[in-house]
């Protein structure tokens, strides 16, 4: 099983480089001793409706433990991190913050994030290896305890597919030829658009390729973006956008969403999210699309990459880890605090008991039409591949929005897009010092 | 020998300093420290050994001037200034053009509703830059513009704004559209205070109107003019509203599409202040070089008028 065997690999790589933080770390957190008296925590995080789902904890189990947690809402995406490790320059980082998977080398390789595994290691099994494994970073430490995850799909205008007949594409090459079907039959038509401005999508794709697009080898970085797999998914869409089959405009503008609210634009590579979005990009079209499985790159695969996905890490300028890491657990895992932070939040969540129950036994509302959606979408999750991060994340990504927003825009070469990522990311651990190997 | 009478001058000669004190400390713990801190960091980086993980892998050491000769050798920052300086090229010229045309009708004897057209022309400085932008980032939108509507509906191209050459006139749209009434009251200001006999004086000599305009009331305005047009040079090197705020809707306006987004992208996005903090040192030296650069050839031209 070449999926398996992928996964341990990256496992055993990420394992030997992050040996040595884990003893540093162990080192450090040392206040493991019981708590008491009350503790007031404090937490960094985006998703909306937290503090309804914070009141829960201060109500319930917060209360009998005299743990108090205060929601700081915070702004999503980089600028969350660079302010993370400001304050934690400072020595007065958050007990608690929001932190999405990639973010979690750079945190840890800043020394930030406390290693909470006595804390929360039981409760491994409620969650998938792979996802798991990204707040191990494959080491025996525990940085964060997974939230939501975001297993990427396919979603598509049931009716309109039927309008044009087209059939669900299983392959990136149906996927291409459905597109090149739609342009013919209704040229003012896209099958969907490549969009630039959202790095975890071109990610969560490579990854489904098989990209690794960060490893270790000995005390040295080696950084695999411009890879065979990540090549080959550049060279897919560069050809697409080319050929003029797709749009090569950015998603989450007015006019995209007038492209799906009237049908402009037929499909969406997006995630388990996806629903949310729609239901406020497209509200005109409701109960008119569809999910299924993402194309694969040959037949005989079932693999899907991820796309957005955070965890709840516990700082190490915290003065209660333990009940910080506690409520973490709590969060993460308890069916209440689960169930209302998919009402409140509109999350995903990552413990696999979750993803089937409460609320998550009936359908989204916007997908009515499909009563199976998260049973599906539970099987989907499952097939997620493994990734694997490194510490300038955000500068890849970065890279990525500028040089293939040009290369969409140009309809140029994705290939010499893709070098350049590579390139600037390399340049910059160059420059910081990090170990780079050729 | 000194007697008690001897000491008084020297408490008298002391008193400037204790009243200068209240302002030197606010300027040096508020303006001086600041920027000695900035200054002092683009002299320094962050070093990583090996992996950079752990705690003790990443330590902040001297950089000397690497992080200036890496901002000089930047390609981006330097196409950053190029587009700030295409960007410039039209808002400058038809942002004043437009300010001066304005005050010189509001100006003039026969304009009606003055009181209300100023405060018309006005208005849009009002408001905010980062709303100003995305209201006209809607409008520019092929799908959601009402313009490409008309234009659509009249059976015409429509022309993507937010793309190659035309990004450029979009982005100046915006700050000429939030610029012009500033500029315009200034002027109108000094109009203003031109004495009246000076015009009673050019109509008895047969001026026209357009002759008083040209010959007299622009000559007036000069120093205001200065004025304006040193304020729009920093304005349009500190340009960063209207570029950020519509980025999300193009692909054609990158992370660091103007100097200061480079400089927020680098402190921000990849959270490395030193580079950043060189950056902003050099434009802050490029910005001061150029407009009292600027104010200092104004000011000879003045001089080599007021001996002729």
């Amino acid at each position: 099983m070449p999926h398996t065997k992928r996964r341990r690999l990256v496992t055993t790589a990420v394992a030997v480089s992050l040996g040595a933080t884990a003893l540093t770390a162990c080192g450090a957190g040392d206040d493991g001793k019981a708590e008491s008296g009350p503790v007031s925590l404090t937490y960094w995080t985006w998703t909306p409706g937290m503090d309804k789902v914070v009141d829960l904890w201060n109500q319930g189990p917060g209360k009998k433990a005299r743990i108090t947690v205060t929601v700081k809402k915070q702004a999503s995406g980089d600028t969350l991190i660079t302010k993370i490790l400001t304050a934690h320059k400072a020595k007065k980082a958050p007990d608690l913050v929001q932190a999405e998977y990639q973010a979690l080398p750079t945190l840890v390789s800043n020394d930030a994030l406390a290693d909470i595994s006595d804390q929360v290691g039981d409760v491994e099994g409620k969650f998938a290896e792979g996802v798991w494994q990204q707040t191990t970073l494959g080491t025996d430490a525990v940085y964060a305890v997974p939230q939501d995850i975001g297993p990427m799909m396919f979603y598509y205008r049931e009716d309109l597919f039927r309008r044009y007949g087209l059939k669900v594409p299983t392959t990136w090459e149906q996927f291409a030829e459905t597109a090149r079907l739609l342009k013919k039959k209704a040229p003012d038509k896209d099958l969907t658009t490549f969009s630039a401005n959202d790095s975890g999508l071109f990610a969560g794709l490579a990854q489904q390729a098989g990209a690794k697009w960060w490893a270790t080898s000995g005390d040295r970085w080696k950084v695999g973006i411009d890879d065979d797999a990540t090549r080959k998914v550049a060279a897919f869409w560069g050809g697409l956008v080319k050929e003029g089959v797709i749009d090569n405009q950015p998603m989450y503008t007015p006019s995209w969403n007038k492209a799906l609210d009237t049908g402009r634009q037929i499909a969406w590579v997006s995630a388990v999210w996806a629903p949310g979005t729609l239901t406020t990009a497209a509200p005109d079209t409701k109960g008119k699309w569809a999910m299924a499985p993402l194309p694969q790159w040959s037949a005989e695969q079932d693999v899907t990459g991820s796309w957005g996905g955070s965890s709840t890490a516990v700082t190490t300028d915290s003065a209660h880890k333990e009940a910080a890491a506690e409520f973490a657990a709590w969060l993460n895992t308890d069916h209440e605090a689960l169930n209302a932070l998919a009402k409140e939040g509109g999350i995903y969540p990552a413990s696999t008991s979750a993803q089937l129950s409460g609320a998550f036994s009936d359908p989204p509302a916007y997908f009515a039409n499909q009563p199976d959606f998260y049973t599906k979408a539970a099987d989907i999750a499952k097939t997620t591949a493994p990734s694997a991060w490194g510490p300038d994340v955000n500068v890849a990504y970065t890279s990525f929005k500028d040089a293939f927003g040009a290369a969409a825009k140009n309809k140029s070469d994705f290939a010499a897009a893709l070098k350049k990522m590579q390139d600037d990311t390399v340049a910059d651990m160059k420059k910081q010092g990090f170990g780079v190997a050729r | 020998m000194t007697s008690p009478t001897s000491r008084r001058p020297y408490g008298v000669k002391g008193a400037p300093y204790g009243f200068l004190l209240p302002a030197t400390l606010l300027f040096a713990l508020f303006f001086a420290l600041p920027i000695g801190y900035a200054v002092w960091l683009s002299f320094r980086k962050m070093h990583v050994s090996g992996l950079g993980l752990g705690a003790g892998a990443r330590s902040e050491v001297w950089a000397g001037a690497e992080n200036y000769t890496a901002a000089f050798q930047d390609s981006e920052l330097l196409n950053g200034a190029l587009r700030v300086l295409g960007y410039g090229c039209v808002v400058v010229p038809v942002m004043l053009g437009l300010a001066l045309l304005f005050a010189l009708m509001l100006d003039s004897d026969r304009v009606r509703l003055a009181p209300f057209t100023r405060l018309a022309i006005f208005l849009p400085y009002a408001v905010p830059g980062v709303v100003a932008a995305l209201l006209w980032g809607f409008l520019y939108l092929p799908d959601v513009s009402p313009f490409s509507f008309v234009l659509d509906r009249l059976g015409l191209p429509q022309p993507d704004l937010l793309d190659g050459g035309p990004l450029y006139l979009a982005l100046s749209n915006i700050a000429v559209w939030g610029g012009t009434g500033f500029n315009m009251i200034v002027i109108y200001t000094s109009l203003r205070s031109v004495p009246a006999e000076v015009y009673e004086a050019a109509k008895l000599d047969g001026a026209t109107p357009l002759q008083i305009a040209l010959r007299i009331k622009i000559p007036m305005v000069a120093p205001s003019l200065v004025l304006t047009f040193f304020f729009s040079i920093i304005a349009t090197l500190q340009v960063f509203n209207e570029p950020t705020t519509l980025k999300p809707l193009t692909n054609s306006v990158s992370t660091t599409w103007s100097p200061l987004m480079k400089v927020y992208q680098d402190a921000f996005g990849r959270n490395d202040i030193y580079s950043a903090a060189a950056e902003a040192t050099l434009i802050a030296v490029v910005t001061l070089l150029l407009s009292f650069g600027f104010l200092r050839a104004a000011n000879r031209r003045d001089k080599q008028e007021a001996a002729r």
